[in-house]
């Protein structure tokens, strides 16, 4: 394979009309291209991500989309404190999500409970409910952050076969 | 601030009710408070909210305090057409807290009390409907009480 990015897209055959490619180089190419995300803001994390979404940072150039449903979505930003009360509407959520299915963490609160790891009420870590595939530290972490993390979900993707299960069950 | 003859007013009226020192003034901003005994409550909020030198009408806020050895309810007054403050405030038995519901005098006591309820486990009674309001519904006892002890679950 030559360059990844582009790589075996490119190999044309004579004529031009037809492109011969692998089908995981393919997959993946358009997986992570358009992940369309759910929107999830739990707390400030959430002001963050709308302004990640908005025009100076403007994640449409990714193909990151937000979402209104899960039946819709790829990916699950979860952005914010995550209580005991919403862990249960959060895993229904992602389950409702297709195949495949991706998570990024976004805050410390979401990662590990955060600042509010000795309270009553906040769960120590989004992973404890739904599997995480990017954790983005900060408090709130900046747009350019979770931009980082985005890329690095992309690059994730990149790796994956489509041979291999996409989600991990729970 | 409510003036000192209109604090007087309601010590003449209730003779239960007591005036509370309030705290160093580097912690307070001198707003009187006013001490009722639990049985009082409802008759002392309806001659604040009603006797028209006072006219209480708004509840800024109603929360409680667990202190260990007494549990206090803390309602913050105000008046829109005096532009004035009070504070009352009723000390409740901490192993059985029950006081009577204020929601029938100021309707924003309703979901406040609740809040109270779930946090602190207080029994307003006569309130409409007294269920928990932020924890979820299945949970068990009242974290913000001194002798709350957490019980680790699969969040932990």
């Amino acid at each position: 394979m030559a360059d990844r990015n582009v790589g075996p897209l490119l190999q044309t055959l004579a004529g031009g009309d037809i492109v011969l490619t692998e089908a995981d180089f393919f997959i993946n190419w358009a997986r992570r291209s358009s992940l369309w995300a759910l929107t999830f803001g739990l707390a400030c994390c959430a002001i963050e991500m709308m302004a990640a979404y908005a025009a100076r940072f403007d994640f449409d150039r990714f193909g990151v989309i937000p979402r209104p449903t899960p039946r819709q979505a790829d990916l699950i930003i979860i952005a914010g404190t995550v209580t005991k009360k919403m862990a249960p509407r959060i895993e229904r959520l992602y389950h409702q999500m297709p195949d495949p299915k991706y998570v990024i963490s976004m805050g410390s609160c979401s990662n590990c409970g955060g600042p509010y790891y000795d309270s009553y009420s906040v769960v120590k870590g989004v992973d404890k409910v739904i599997p995480v595939d990017v954790y983005i530290c900060g408090c709130p972490p900046r747009p350019e952050a979770l931009m980082y993390g985005v890329l690095k979900l992309q690059e994730k993707i990149r790796e994956k076969s489509v041979r291999q299960e996409v989600t991990p069950t729970v | 601030m409510i003036p000192a003859e209109l604090v007087d007013l309601v010590l003449q009226k209730f003779p239960g009710v007591q005036k509370e020192q309030p705290p160093p003034k580097a912690y307070s901003d001198g707003v009187p408070i006013l001490l009722s005994p639990p049985h009082l409550i409802v008759e002392v909020a309806l001659f604040l909210r009603d006797a028209p030198e006072l006219a209480m009408d708004l509840l800024k806020n109603l929360t409680a305090v667990d202190y260990g050895d007494r549990m206090t309810l803390v309602c913050h007054l105000f008046s829109l057409k005096k532009r004035h403050k009070v504070t009352l405030k009723v000390n409740l038995d901490r192993l059985e807290p029950k006081v009577e519901s204020l929601s029938g005098i100021w309707p924003a006591a309703n979901w406040q009390e609740r809040e109270v309820f779930d946090l602190f486990g207080v029994q307003f009674l006569h309130h409409p409907d007294l269920r928990r309001i932020m924890l979820p519904e299945d949970w068990t006892g009242h974290p913000l009480r001194k002798d709350y002890v957490h019980e680790p679950d699969q969040y932990d």
